[in-house]
């Protein structure tokens, strides 16, 4: 019998069966009509990352009548003692619910998860489709995908941007504190995480830091941003882009920080000449975006989010190392990105320049 | 002195394994991790065939921007001062040395040649920075 990774003790045919209980007792809740039988097949485990497990599952609906009907679905789950909850499981949940509800490329929540899987966790809909961006820019399926993304992309971030957060139980995401601006905010968060976690001096972070706190832009209006708006979490097929992944760094803050943080070398993926994910110009992106969105683009205030983003991926590298230099985690991969920070500041060094 | 195979005969030896042996037959994430640690050998090669320039390079670089002292005999020692001197600089930084002036540029000088004695070790492709097209 197989464990299921990282959910404690519970065999993976155990998690299944609490996974049809719940699914059973919510979908009768929701829908007012009480359901034969839940089954969940096809469970399996995609990726565990280090703050957060998918798994992927079909559930087939049984009707008092023998109607069936199947449902692609994901299980989103906590690892147990991660090492650190960047969103808690419910409010990501949520925020998932707002760009739905908005039509902003995203998965259909489905539920919020209960206790019964020992777990903070949350259903939502499979959506098909590829993230790996080498495929994208390599195979000729995706032809006509790599010519349209770019504008797709600017659209579908613009429409995040509208997001009227208010009008949602979003009072708990990261906002800047009272007095800072958003850009403030952001280098302090990633300042105190810099000098807390690094092991080893970094000269030119440090020299970053300074450069960013001189160069601040003047403060903006506040959206929500995605915080992780890059290729690798953007699900695509022949025809474009399929979904908008991974929100749990979804903050409050200054728009064009998305807009930078897509032109960081590192999500180039090897296309370098073509700055937005290795895909398209800024100019196609931008224009994409304030025509869909009504907000102007500012390219002094991107190109500083886009130092920030370097900066902060550096800084992510170095915390992601950690695990491995306290021998909590032998992970080889874990391991080689200790040595990727360089990368980062080879970038800084020469925009902070430019 | 050891005998041959030399270390850098060795490293090869493994990489050669991972490459055209076990990444080809391998899916998945285990895929991925042999890639991954094919890479990480091609990384330890090039430290080793570097690092006893980079570290001398590295020390004399440092010698110009704070106050000189001796220079270390071992590796390890080497190493260690380099560290102690780097967190030195970047305390200078901190206090606003480095924001202007010809001190800035000496010292940005210094720190792109440390960052790309790295890159040549850790990912030498990264060093060219191609124009970006625009329209």
């Amino acid at each position: 019998m197989t464990n299921s990774p990282n959910i404690p003790n519970i065999p993976i045919d155990e998690l299944a069966r609490r996974l049809a209980d719940f699914l059973k007792r919510s979908f009768s809740t929701a829908q007012e009509k009480t359901l034969q039988h839940v089954h969940v097949q096809e469970l399996r485990l995609l990726t565990g990352g280090a703050s957060r497990l998918t798994w992927s599952f079909d559930a087939v609906l049984e009707e008092p009548d023998g109607q069936t009907q199947t449902l692609a679905l994901i299980l989103r789950s906590d690892p147990p003692g991660g090492p650190q909850a960047v969103m808690e499981r419910d409010l990501e949940y949520r925020v998932i619910a707002a760009a739905y509800d908005e039509g902003a490329l995203v998965p259909q929540p489905y539920f919020l998860g209960d206790d019964s899987l020992g777990a903070p966790f949350f259903i939502m809909e499979r959506i098909e489709g590829e993230t790996i961006p080498r495929r994208l820019f390599r195979e000729a399926a995706y032809d006509d995908a790599r010519q349209i993304m770019p504008q797709q992309l600017g659209k579908i971030l613009a429409k995040i941007h509208r997001i009227p957060v208010e009008k949602y139980p979003l009072a708990d995401l990261l906002a800047p504190q009272q007095g800072r601006s958003a850009a403030e905010e952001e280098i302090a968060r990633y300042e105190d995480k810099y000098h807390t976690m690094a092991r080893e001096p970094h000269p030119t972070l440090e020299l970053a830091f300074r450069w960013l706190r001189q160069h601040l832009p003047a403060d903006s209006s506040r959206v929500l941003v995605h915080g992780d708006y890059r290729m690798g979490n953007i699900m695509f097929a022949s025809d474009g882009v399929r979904s908008i992944l991974d929100w749990e760094l979804a903050h409050i803050g200054d728009p064009m920080e998305d807009l930078g943080w897509i032109c960081v070398r590192s999500w180039r993926f090897g296309q370098d000449h073509l700055p937005v994910g290795g895909l398209g110009t800024r100019a196609a992106f931008q224009r994409a975006y304030e025509q869909a969105g009504d907000y102007p683009v500012d390219p002094e205030r991107v190109r500083f989010w886009e130092i920030f983003g370097n900066l902060r991926w550096g800084v992510i590298c170095l915390n992601m190392t950690q695990p491995f230099l306290d021998g909590q985690n032998q992970s080889v991969e874990l391991a080689a990105i200790g040595r990727r920070a360089a990368e980062t500041e080879w970038e800084l060094l020469h925009l902070m320049e430019a | 002195m050891q005998d041959r195979p030399t270390i850098q005969e060795l490293l090869q030896s493994v990489s050669h394994l991972l490459d055209t042996e076990l990444v080809p037959t391998l899916s998945g994430s285990h895929q991925f991790y042999a890639r991954v640690a094919a890479n990480v050998l091609r990384i330890v090669e090039r430290e080793l065939a570097n690092e006893e320039e980079q570290l001398s390079a590295e020390w004399l670089r440092l010698d110009a921007l704070l106050d000189t002292t001796e220079r270390p005999t071992t590796r390890d020692a080497l190493q260690q001062a380099i560290r102690k001197r780097t967190e030195e600089l970047s305390e200078r930084i901190r206090q606003g040395a480095a924001d202007a002036g010809p001190y800035r540029e000496q010292v940005l000088q210094h720190l792109k040649e440390t960052i790309r004695d790295k890159l040549v070790v850790s990912n030498p492709k990264w060093i060219k920075r191609p124009e970006e097209e625009t329209g």
